[in-house]
């Protein structure tokens, strides 16, 4: 039988990964693909838990991380535009305008 | 046998995950990405949240990976697309398939667990019915607050994305 603790676990190993898809990864688009996995992750946890106490509050929370989530796409991907615009690059090497 | 399911899928999300963070192309990320919130709404299903398990494919991998897509194509972000001119070669193509053959199988062993004999339905159950009166009740405030930041999310990006096709215009005759 799997317990919850299985759930956890796999939700703590793509959190993982997406943390280090984000530390790791150069392209802008990228790094932001990898923060909607971590949130994924959340949301897996989440229900995990709710099943776990038995209790729907875990279910309305991934509810409002999925609408979060898609509000920071669209915020997220219009912000790449408008730097591709200016820089005609989305390469986080670019973004040092606010670096000394 | 749910055990099975879980294992699998919970192999089919890490290995989509492992490959989409690490892909050089970016296509190939949502690729993969896409396999991985289909693995992970079918664990959602698993824990008795079918409703959140639709949203994750509706939204998650419908709406927002679509929008990356789009997004990526619109920039032209793939690298070496002169390269691979003659296609895929099979090493590209042969873990998607693997992991979207395992996904299918997932789904109809999930199909084939009789109902009836109450092996589909996990004990606990978050039946659409009862998830909305949850949330229509306990959490309505909540939901008016989320609809609000969607549109300000939808102004914003407006405002963005105007502002500097805008600032081209004038921005000559500065």
């Amino acid at each position: 039988m799997i317990s919850v603790y299985h759930y956890l676990i796999l939700s703590a190993i793509i959190f993982s990964i997406g943390t280090f898809g984000v530390l790791t990864r150069k392209n802008a688009i990228v790094i932001f693909m990898c923060i909607e996995l971590m949130l994924n992750s959340v949301n897996l946890t989440f229900i995990a838990l709710s099943r776990h106490l038995q209790n729907m509050d875990g279910q309305i929370f991934v509810f409002f991380v999925m609408a979060v989530a898609a509000a920071e796409a669209a915020v997220g991907l219009a912000l790449m535009i408008a730097f591709y615009r200016n820089r005609e690059s989305i390469d986080t090497d670019d973004f040092n305008m606010l670096k000394w | 046998m749910a055990t099975w399911i879980f294992y699998i899928l919970g192999a089919v999300a890490v290995v989509a995950t492992a490959m989409a963070v690490t892909r050089r192309n970016p296509v190939h990320s949502v690729i993969y990405l896409v396999n991985s919130f289909f693995a992970l709404a079918m664990i959602f299903y698993l824990l008795g949240a079918p409703l959140v398990a639709a949203w994750e494919v509706i939204i998650y991998a419908g709406a927002i990976m679509v929008l990356f897509l789009f997004i990526i194509m619109m920039l032209e972000l793939s690298p070496g697309e002169e390269a691979d001119r003659q296609g895929p070669g099979a090493l590209q193509w042969l873990p998607v398939l693997l992991l979207g053959a395992a996904l299918l199988t997932c789904t109809l062993l999930l199909l084939q667990l009789d109902p009836a004999a109450g092996q589909a339905v996990p004990n606990w159950y978050a039946s659409p019915r009862d998830f909305g009166y949850v949330l229509f009740h306990e959490y309505a405030l909540a939901v008016e607050i989320v609809s609000f930041q969607l549109l300000f999310a939808a102004v914003g990006a407006f405002y963005v994305g105007r502002a500097a096709s805008r600032e081209k215009q004038p921005g000559g005759q500065q």
